[in-house]
């Protein structure tokens, strides 16, 4: 077990407190950097589309994972994100405008929606921001100029001083492009979690009587976190836009919403990494089954294709078996296996124990 | 000038006169108990004082300013601190977390800076972490810095909530029952960590409390108060020897009852 000596405070303000992690951050984005020349353009949209997903999941992770605040709505803030920079870039707006005012719009419509709809918590948010969605989702087929209406609209192709960003006809450049977008992302989020704002976050999500004992505005923090939530899940659609290509508001269906739910709480409450993991088995599994589909077909005549839904029922599976038996996600669960071998051979079957019954009772509340 | 003055206070639920007519003032330096039977309404009183509630009539008066017109997260940037009956910490944070949480009238910066983390940031959470240090030290809870709420025994949780309102830099902290379910040597310790409070500190102390015992030790001055209204106040000898404090809490002399 590793024992880290501090000797200033700055240890503790850092992001990581010693060179390892530091450094196993470095080498996973030199990996994810050179991924372009490692894998073929068919895993390179994959990886693209799983990094789409990670950014949205970040942002559904601010509301639910730090602040306590359900939103079955977010797959709007997608449509809102994905609308507003196709509407721009198609007026001649260039990519490096469009996207950040496409996030700014989405964080703003959601501070402002929130403004009301944070004062109910639990299952009556949730069920307000279904409302959102069915309202947003009405907007973008009466908007036809725009939107397009149900018959959609394409999204144009991003390139940025004169170099293509474009989906299909520079893979690599768009899928440098998404990262370099879920890095800043990250960063921000991380040193969010190590500030003020991100402290009075947690403390709204924890115990709402002692936070205003403390000075913090409960109305106003919600409401910024919800802001922050929709802004980053905006900045997701706008990228998923460009990533389909074409697209209309059955991309944005209230299936998504739930997948990003499932993306946060598979991949672990209050975590950043939890964003990821959710991402990589949301994009990851359909993929993994349709593999092991075909392979079943060809090799023992089993044909899974006319099982309708197999996906959506190992998702729902997944989720009640980790609801009840890991209600800290998958990095939850890695951390545990973690500390397994850190204090190897200390550990004890009960040390989670209390922390567990502890998850279940006041996480979602 | 008293630092704290309440005046004529009242809040009623429906029919229920939880508090009814209480009055009563704190002066600067001054530790101050409000003491009761259960359901006499001393939690009450801090709950409209941090304005959770609305009081029905009266009036608060904080250094000569009317904070019954403020909001509930307006009052901690006065300089009243508090703690819960039932501890209100941050259960999935550490105890230096929740430390730093009671910093946040002092911040200083705002949420952009907050995601860049510029350098003023950085700068100000060491100045917050120093002062924290400074809480943990006088309350000794350096081998619990680290260490998760939901892992911690109860009586190091009254403590850390203490501290946490201890971190806000108040002149007033009002103390909902600090002794309550602590053993009879933690309950010492509250006792000397109030007189330094007052002493070294010069914070002064609103307390609600049952232990009679720590009462005497360190209160100045109590107020009795039973059904929402006071019954006596003075010293803490005075008000025990009431016959109306007497009476509220054993039952009255009188009549059959006496035989």
């Amino acid at each position: 077990m590793r024992v880290v000596f501090k000797k200033s405070y700055d240890r503790d303000i850092d992001l990581h407190e010693h060179w390892q992690s530091r450094g196993k951050m470095a080498v996973l984005a030199i990996i994810m950097i050179a991924l372009p020349f490692l894998v073929g353009n068919y895993y390179l949209a994959e990886a693209a589309n799983t990094l789409i997903w990670a950014l949205a999941g970040m942002g559904l992770m601010i509301a639910v994972g730090h602040t306590g605040q359900v939103s079955l709505g977010h797959a709007a803030f997608l449509a809102i994100g994905a609308y507003t920079d196709a509407a721009l870039m198609n007026l001649g707006l260039p990519f490096l405008i469009a996207f950040p005012v496409a996030g700014l719009f989405a964080g703003l419509f959601g501070a402002i929606i929130a403004v009301p709809a944070v004062r109910m918590s639990g299952i009556y948010l949730a069920i307000a921001t279904l409302a959102v969605f069915v309202i947003v989702e009405e907007l973008v087929i009466l908007l036809d100029p725009i939107t397009g209406g149900v018959g959609g609209i394409m999204a144009p192709s991003i390139s940025i001083f004169g170099i293509s960003f474009d989906r299909y006809a520079s893979l690599s450049n768009f899928y440098w492009l998404v990262l370099a977008v879920v890095i800043l992302v990250t960063w921000a989020y991380a040193n969010l979690l190590r500030s003020p704002t991100g402290r009075s976050f947690l403390a709204v999500r924890d115990s709402e009587v002692s936070a205003r004992a403390l000075g913090i505005n409960v109305t106003r923090t919600r409401a910024l976190a919800f802001g922050l939530s929709s802004g980053v899940t905006g900045l997701a659609g706008a990228l998923m836009g460009h990533y389909i290509g074409f697209f209309n508001y059955e991309l944005f269906s209230i299936f998504i919403s739930i997948n990003l739910l499932l993306v946060v709480t598979i991949g672990g409450l209050g975590f950043i990494q939890g964003a990821f993991l959710g991402a990589l088995l949301i994009t990851g599994l359909p993929q993994l089954i349709a593999i092991l589909r075909d392979g079943l077909n060809a090799n023992f005549g089993i044909d899974l294709g006319a099982v309708p839904g197999l996906d959506t029922m190992l998702f729902s599976v997944l989720l009640i078996l980790f609801i009840i038996f890991e209600p800290t996600g998958l990095y939850g669960r890695w951390l545990k296996i973690r500390t397994w071998f850190e204090i190897f051979p200390l550990a004890r079957r009960d040390m989670f124990r209390r922390q567990k019954s502890y998850l279940k009772t006041e996480r979602m509340k | 000038m008293s630092l704290l003055e309440v005046d004529d206070l009242a809040v009623h639920f429906g029919g229920v006169k939880a508090v009814d007519g209480v009055s009563f003032a704190v002066d600067e330096g001054e530790v101050f108990a409000i003491i009761g039977p259960n359901g006499a309404g001393k939690s009450t009183i801090f709950n409209l004082i941090s304005r959770i509630y609305e009081p029905t009539r009266g009036t608060i008066h904080f250094e000569g300013e009317d904070i019954v017109g403020l909001k509930a997260h307006d009052i901690a940037r006065l300089g009243i601190a508090r703690t819960f009956q039932n501890i209100e910490l941050f259960d999935h944070s550490t105890v230096l977390a929740n430390l730093l949480m009671g910093r946040h009238t002092h911040r200083a910066t705002n949420f952009i800076s907050d995601l860049l983390f510029l350098p003023k940031v950085r700068r100000e959470e060491r100045a917050h972490r120093k002062r924290v240090e400074e809480v943990i030290e006088f309350l000794e809870l350096e081998a619990y810095r680290n260490k998760m709420i939901a892992g911690l025994p109860y009586g190091v949780r009254k403590v850390v909530e203490i501290g946490r309102a201890l971190a806000i830099g108040p002149r007033l902290i009002l103390l909902d029952e600090p002794a309550s379910g602590l053993s009879v040597e933690e309950s010492q310790d509250v006792a000397f960590w109030i007189e330094d409070l007052r002493r070294d500190m010069g914070i002064t102390v609103l307390m609600v409390e049952h232990d009679m015992s720590l009462v005497t030790q360190v209160s100045d001055r109590v107020l009795a108060v039973a059904n929402g209204r006071p019954l006596a106040m003075g010293t803490p000898h005075e008000v025990q020897k009431h016959p109306d404090v007497q009476a509220a809490y054993l039952g009255t002399a009188t009549g059959d009852d006496a035989a």
